[in-house]
């Protein structure tokens, strides 16, 4: 468990709670990472993870007036223990009002490459490179992914989304992945969209889409625009998933720097989160009861 | 130099233009592909009605139609340096790569060193949508970021896409922004950036906009990271007055936004250098479009006020009637259709 910072730490007591409460055999061995801390900590945490497997984890806070060489701590794990593909579910939650209804995404992000490389240099006074990396390994590896959790959920169709026609070598190459793999997986439709229109979709006919793959910072904006149209932050769960671990979070990874520690923090995100690490656990009725709870909480 | 930018621009919208012969205002057109041939053929009509005095230089300039060429791209400039205006369709970009990293629509941008592009997203009234009174200013650098059409193949299986941001750059597009929202008497600018993730990039580029804000006291200024920017744009736009950004976030932020009042066709564009002024009949990035209550801005540009203002008036009285809609507003009319409903709205006797 790594509670983070913001409302981090007081969400993860109330996981701790929640599951007292419903007697869930599992024991959290606590990670402090904070913002500033050194790489020592952080190689710790990683460690840690290593040794169980699996994670519950707050968000750490980036300080972007820090040195560029003192990189994001979240992407450091995620990139150190390879946990390539994130995955959010978007759904319409009874109870919830929102401007849409019946909404029901999945969406597969890459996680470890594309802009969030951290390659970045001052080539002369005043410019600055940032490279974008994609390749056709870790294309083909979450467009596998994608289409595989589509086949397991039984989902119809599987929507690429990139930019294709300005960064045609690098989304080029990912697009040209996806359609690969696709074709391993007949009995779901590959589709793709533009990002840019994809957004506009997704705040008129949300409805429209089934399952999505996309490299790492359109997968960000995608989550955060999904999760605003079904109420918000507070209450959508992530996953990031490597070939040997499995770290759980919040979709959107917000600190809430503003709403700590007043007890005002929706907890359903992280708790829906736990559940989705009891899942994985192989805890499938500890999940299913408390996220029926959740849910008839909300309700 | 941001400064002179800043006069130059002021300098277009008090209507110091190229009057020719007879009061006449030449301005560039370029059709381009999709919809743009038969939305620029309605502006002309409707031009024709309300007895608005400009004359149009067409370029044919196409790259899926194989008509865009390296001399077609100059003559546009050549047009423009007469014209000062344009008002452009779609220039669309084939998503095949044919040996050039960039398209035509970049290179003219480029060419015409179009920096600041502008979407003004106000809701229509009269067109109900989910979010009703929407009135913010998007505000997007256009030439440098992840545009720059740098990529290369290291090594196999291995792409590298270059972004650069560059002080030069990021100060004038912020200087842009402050000027515009100081002569429009917008109250805050917001920068959205990625920042803690592109640190030097998005830090340069957020560094530019803190110090250039530093000379606006009077505009409050306050940033955001893009993803958190969607979020809160799907759930609270209206926190939001005029915001500034680089180039992709820019292009996904006009279309989240386009969406939420109504679509890419009631969202017009426009894009500015220190000489010219280009007005986009549809959405870059968009699929369709529709009879615009825009490049009626190119007559504002113009010093042509009063027909604009008339043109304006005609075209938002015919979507708040709500009888002749388009397709994407929900409706069943025809291009043809509203245009004639707007041309009836300009002159109550025209034709009679």
């Amino acid at each position: 468990m790594i509670p983070g910072d913001g409302i981090g730490p007081e969400l993860m007591l109330h996981v701790k709670e929640v599951f007292r409460h419903a007697c869930v055999p599992v024991d959290f061995e606590e990670v402090r990472v904070g913002s500033e801390a050194p790489e020592a900590d952080v190689q710790n945490a990683i460690t840690a993870i290593r040794r169980n497997g699996v994670a519950l984890k707050g968000n750490i806070e980036t300080n972007h007036n820090l040195p560029p060489n003192h990189k994001s701590r979240n992407n450091l794990i995620r990139t150190s223990l390879d946990l390539y593909a994130n995955v959010i579910h978007c759904q319409s939650l009874p109870g919830v009002e929102t401007r849409h209804r019946d909404i029901d995404i999945l969406i597969v992000r890459e996680n470890t490459e594309g802009e969030y490389s951290s390659l970045e240099h001052e080539s002369v006074a005043g410019v600055v490179e940032s490279l974008k990396i994609i390749t056709a390994g870790r294309s083909r590896r979450i467009a596998h992914y994608a289409f595989g959790l589509a086949r397991a959920a039984a989902r119809r169709s599987v929507t690429a989304v990139h930019k294709a026609n300005i960064m045609k070598l690098g989304d080029g190459l990912f697009l040209q992945c996806c359609q690969e793999v696709a074709a391993e997986y007949p009995e779901i439709t590959f589709r793709s969209m533009i990002v840019d229109n994809t957004t506009m979709q997704l705040v008129s006919r949300p409805q429209q889409f089934d399952v999505m793959v996309m490299p790492n910072l359109y997968g960000n904006i995608v989550n955060n625009v999904c999760a605003g149209l079904v109420g918000g932050p507070g209450l959508v769960p992530g996953a990031n998933y490597g070939h040997d671990y499995a770290v759980f979070e919040t979709a959107t990874r917000n600190t809430g720097k503003s709403i700590a520690n007043r007890n005002i923090a929706n907890p359903t995100a992280t708790l829906l989160a736990a559940c989705m690490m009891l899942d994985h656990l192989r805890l499938h009725s500890h999940a299913s009861s408390i996220r029926q709870a959740v849910l008839a909480s909300l309700d | 130099d941001p400064v002179t930018v800043g006069s130059l621009w002021l300098w277009h919208s008090s209507g110091s233009h190229n009057g020719k012969a007879e009061g006449t205002f030449q301005v560039t057109m370029l059709p381009g592909d999709g919809v743009g041939p038969e939305l620029m053929h309605a502006v002309k009509e409707v031009f024709k009605a309300g007895n608005v005095p400009v004359t149009f230089d067409e370029h044919h300039l196409s790259e899926v139609q194989n008509t865009a060429s390296e001399e077609k791209l100059d003559r546009v400039v050549d047009s423009m340096k007469e014209s000062k205006v344009a008002l452009i369709g779609k220039i669309h970009t084939p998503m095949e790569y044919k040996g050039d990293l960039a398209s035509y629509d970049m290179r003219l941008r480029r060419k015409l060193d179009l920096f600041a592009n502008v979407v003004h997203v106000k809701s229509l009234p009269g067109y109900q949508t989910r979010h009703n009174n929407l009135d913010l200013v998007i505000i997007r650098e256009q030439t440098e970021g992840e545009y720059s059409s740098l990529e290369h193949e290291s090594v196999k299986g291995v792409i590298e896409c270059l972004k650069i941001i560059t002080r030069a750059k990021s100060q004038r597009i912020a200087k842009f922004a402050f000027d515009y929202a100081t002569k429009k008497g917008r109250a805050k600018v917001t920068a959205v950036h990625k920042a803690n993730i592109m640190k030097l990039g998005d830090g340069l580029f957020l560094q530019c906009c803190k110090e250039v804000a530093e000379l606006y006291p009077k505009i409050k200024f306050d940033t955001m990271i893009i993803d958190n920017c969607c979020m809160q744009l799907v759930q609270n736009p209206y926190q939001f007055d005029v915001l500034v950004m680089p180039n992709l976030y820019g292009n996904i932020v006009d279309n989240l936004a386009a969406g939420l009042v109504g679509g890419a066709g009631v969202v017009p564009g426009e894009s500015y250098s220190a000489e010219y002024a280009v007005f986009e009949l549809v959405r870059r990035g968009s699929p369709r479009g529709t009879v615009p209550n825009l490049p009626v801005r190119a007559g504002i540009l113009g010093g042509l006020e009063y027909h604009s203002n008339m043109v304006s008036d005609a075209v938002k009285k015919v979507i708040k009637g709500g009888k002749v809609r388009t397709r994407d507003l929900g409706g069943y009319s025809t291009t043809s259709d509203f245009v004639k409903s707007v041309i009836d709205n300009l002159h109550p006797h025209y034709g009679a």
